[in-house]
């Protein structure tokens, strides 16, 4: 349960891009976030809910994208969704996978005013 | 108006864990940030390590636990630096905590710094401390279905060390069904098999870490 650590961290990047923009009210902010982050949706909204109750930042939406687990063989440079984390290529079962999505745990975008 | 952002979330404490390691690798330290489920055998496993290495390695050792100073009395007692870290209520270290540490040590008289992170699969392994690398320790009673249901931990680690080997017969799981499991989540792990109980296996553990800590030939 690191969502919290997760939901202050973020608080934090938005005040600092609020601030840079001189924006007074957040509508949104969009995530994405990877299968493999160790992130439960649910847990972070649940959080981003509590920190911003009672500031202004209060009734922002918290949007998340999922990002699919995918990977890259370095043997014969197929390219697929991983599946059930087994790190093996489906074509030539090859072990060496380079991760190329799935890890992300990052800010897109955010609607303010 | 909608501003674009694309920044990590866990930036700030990327940025930490970073200067962290810089002034590690100023010191020449070998820094190991070590995790598992509560239970699978860390301190165990860092008390043998440091009487079997601490003629010829300089070991110093954070404890992150989210409450007592058990572990880090268990470590004093060895008679090498420890810190306790209490993180009250916080499921992980992060790079923070570890750099507030670092006036309780003398990086100039270390060669290996072990963080011992809070007992969990989860969480510790989303978040750098300045480590040179994770090491991580899956308990044979835990059973072989870990990797595919914790696989972050498994894929960030360079170490896997299946411990408590010694109750395998006891059990349905079989050490190689877990190391075949493990390796499927990630083919890079170096795998040691061991028993902190027995000492079965830890050997091998001992000269990988005299080496890692670069002081098999210095002495």
């Amino acid at each position: 349960m690191h969502e919290m650590s997760i939901a202050q961290s973020l608080i934090d990047i938005i005040r600092e891009e609020m601030a840079r923009h001189n924006a007074c009210r957040l509508r949104s902010v969009r995530l994405r976030i990877g299968r493999l982050s160790a992130i439960v949706p649910e847990s972070l909204s649940f959080c981003f809910e509590i920190i911003t109750t009672g500031t202004d930042l209060e009734g922002a939406k918290l949007l998340m994208d999922l990002v699919p687990l995918r990977g890259r063989c370095r043997q014969c440079g197929r390219e697929f969704e991983i599946e059930e984390y087994a790190f093996e290529c489906p074509l030539c079962g090859g072990p060496d996978i380079e991760t190329t999505a799935g890890r992300e745990l990052s800010i897109v975008d955010m609607e303010v005013d | 108006m909608k501003i674009s952002v694309v920044k990590n979330i866990l930036e700030a404490n990327d940025r930490i864990a970073r200067e962290n390691r810089a002034i590690f690798d100023e010191k020449g330290l070998l820094v190991i940030n070590l995790m598992s489920s509560p239970g699978a055998g860390k301190t165990s496993l860092l008390e043998k390590t440091i009487d079997a290495l601490k003629d010829d390695v300089r070991i110093g050792v954070i404890e992150g636990d989210i409450q007592s100073s058990h572990d880090a009395r268990r470590i004093a007692e060895k008679g090498i630096p420890v810190v306790q870290i209490n993180t009250g209520g916080a499921c992980h270290l992060d790079g923070n905590m570890i750099r507030d540490t670092f006036d309780e040590f003398d990086f100039d008289h270390l060669d290996l710094l072990v963080v011992e992170n809070v007992g969990n699969l989860v969480c510790p392994a989303e978040f750098k401390v300045g480590e040179d690398f994770k090491a991580m320790i899956l308990s044979v009673p835990e059973g072989d279905d870990k990797p595919a249901k914790y696989p972050l931990m498994f894929r960030e680690s360079k170490v896997l060390l299946i411990n408590k080997i010694d109750l395998a017969p006891y059990l349905d799981c079989s050490v190689a069904a877990m190391k075949k499991a493990a390796l499927k989540v990630n083919p890079d792990l170096t795998v040691f098999e061991v028993s902190c109980k027995t000492g079965e296996g830890l050997d091998a553990w001992f000269d990988w870490i005299r080496q890692a800590a670069g002081t098999t030939d210095a002495g």
